[in-house]
């Protein structure tokens, strides 16, 4: 089920590969051998309970963290050896979605969209605005441009995100969880968002996500995070069909299951008696 | 007492991390206003006007109310002292360069460690925990340059210039109760109270407004960039740099005044 993925440059139709990821933070081991490949063109969902690991495996890959061990390659490119200057050339082919949208709330939503084209291209003002318009009516936003982030709600911010995101035409998008904190609607606008992006365009997308829904639609690989390792690699319905306990209870949302998230009735009994002993002894 | 020493320890080596990091900040910040430039990487511009405006120019009424009003204390308070000595009429000059050489660049300095300062580590910290400064770095536009270089250079401009302007309110003040009180006129104050002052007077003051403005802006832009913990660590950083930048200018101010009385007298 874990493909291997090997420790190597990849092929040109690969635009992210990840081998054996690790990230320490003060000693305690976050990633613990991460791999995954991304083909051109293709969304990858890395899915995994709150503290798996996915949060930080996307910040490393945006260049946010530095690994502690292991290799990756962006667009060919080995992302430890990159300096600032290098991964700066690599970000400009490559957007990034926040979780909040990440807006600059000192700016109006025209002037957020506009602010990469204005920094990266030598585009006249005028041109600017026209692209401006047009990201903004992708995301079914326009006639928004004068507003300020404060004055539109959550969704609209993500939208606005996304429009920022791909306003200079990446060839890859990561996003961090799309769709939390999202109503059912705008979260289904997200994802059709995303396999627009994918379908119209070819662009290639990594999505973070612990929405099993949303994940399963726009998904073509998966990866399923557990404890800083990779449980699970595949398609979809290899993820579905998977006969991995964790897994299986994972994307069916049971509350019982090998997930520790509650202490088994005994243990917690021998804890509370070993606690009362304590207390008795000391008076 | 083993814990003692250890406070101190902690303590000493978090005043020393923080200068590292305040230092390193400023000379990321020289880096960006003035090499990058010419490796076609711009400060941005219409962010400078902006910040000049917040800074400088909507600070100017309270800068102008405050040294008004310090002056005029001042000048009660140099004028009771001379009555004894049947001086009074040497109040001008006394006040006149206390005020210039301390008094101006340090009401100023204070006074904007409070509104511009807090207000800079605010906007920094709450744009850490909105994402905002990770979505810059992944724009591949450098926070240093298009946040800090800004604000940093706006305040060394302005900060002499509110010096230069709570001298002339300061002394202003002065010039109000000594018109009323002691009955000076506007000539005589004014020949007695620029008769003994030199032109170092006011471009020592000036010069430490300088320094002082670096003080703030590093001691801001580094609180509030490095800020953890959500909303509770965007006050502590607020309330931790109007606290350190005002500990952190007096005690440079001293270094200062003494240079200038023992060194360069």
């Amino acid at each position: 089920m874990n493909a291997p993925v090997p420790n190597e440059p990849p092929p040109e139709d690969i635009i992210l590969r990840a081998h054996g990821l690790v990230k320490e933070f003060d000693g305690r081991r976050v990633l613990d051998g991460v791999s995954f490949d991304v083909k051109r063109g293709e969304v990858l969902v890395i899915m995994g309970g709150s503290g798996c690991g996915k949060s930080t495996t996307l910040r490393i890959l945006i260049g946010l963290e530095k690994l502690n061990g292991g290799r990756a390659w962006l667009f060919g490119k080995e992302i430890s050896q990159a300096s600032e200057k290098e991964f700066n050339a690599l970000r400009r082919r490559f957007g990034v979605l926040f979780q909040s949208g990440a807006l600059f709330n000192s700016m109006t939503v025209g002037e957020n969209v506009a602010l990469p084209l204005q920094q990266h291209s030598d585009l006249d003002e005028n041109i600017i605005q026209i692209m401006v318009r047009m990201k903004l009516e992708m995301v079914g936003l326009t006639g928004f441009e004068h507003l300020k982030p404060s004055e539109i709600s959550g969704g609209m911010k993500k939208r606005v995100g996304l429009a920022r995101a791909i306003a200079l035409d990446p060839e890859l998008v990561f996003y961090d969880e799309p769709s939390a904190g999202l109503d059912p609607v705008v979260s289904a606008v997200i994802d059709e968002l995303i396999l627009d992006l994918k379908n119209k365009m070819g662009i290639t997308s990594v999505v973070v996500t612990h929405h099993m829904d949303s994940a399963f639609k726009i998904a073509d690989k998966m990866v399923y995070l557990y404890q800083g390792r990779v449980l699970a690699y595949g398609t979809p319905d290899e993820i579905r069909n998977s006969d991995d306990p964790i897994v299986q209870q994972f994307i069916r949302g049971e509350p019982d299951g090998p997930i520790p998230l509650k202490t088994s009735r005994d243990v917690y009994l021998q804890t509370l008696a070993g606690f009362a002993d304590e207390r008795i002894d000391k008076t | 007492m083993v814990k003692t020493i250890e406070l101190i320890g902690r303590i000493f080596l978090d005043v020393i991390r923080e200068i590292g990091g305040v230092a390193t900040l400023l000379v990321e910040t020289c880096y960006f206003a003035f090499v990058a430039p010419f490796r076609g990487e711009f400060p941005d511009r219409k962010n400078f006007g902006k910040q000049l405006v917040e800074e400088g120019i909507k600070s100017i009424p309270i800068v102008a109310l405050l040294s008004f009003t310090v002056g005029l204390i001042l000048a009660m308070q140099t004028a009771y002292n001379l009555r004894k000595l049947g001086a009074e009429s040497y109040m001008p000059p006394l006040v006149a360069i206390a005020t210039v050489r301390e008094l101006g660049p340090l009401i100023a300095s204070i006074i904007i460690s409070g509104r511009v300062g807090a207000a800079i580590a605010a906007e920094l910290g709450t744009m850490v925990v909105a994402e905002e400064i990770d979505a810059l770095r992944c724009m591949a536009l450098h926070p240093t340059r298009f946040l800090i270089v800004p604000k940093v250079g706006a305040l060394l401009i302005m900060l002499p210039c509110l010096a230069m302007l709570a001298d002339a309110a300061s002394i202003f003040g002065a010039y109000a109760f000594g018109a009323s009180a002691l009955q000076m006129s506007a000539a005589k104050f004014r020949q007695f109270a620029f008769e003994y002052m030199v032109a170092r007077d006011l471009w020592s003051g000036l010069l430490k407004a300088a320094v002082f403005s670096l003080l703030i802006s590093g001691i801001a832009c580094y609180k509030g960039i490095t800020v953890t913990g959500g909303a509770e660590g965007v006050g502590r950083a607020t309330t931790q740099t109007v606290v350190h930048s005002i500990f952190a200018i007096i005690l440079v101010d001293g270094i200062f005044t003494a240079i200038f009385y023992f060194i360069f007298p």
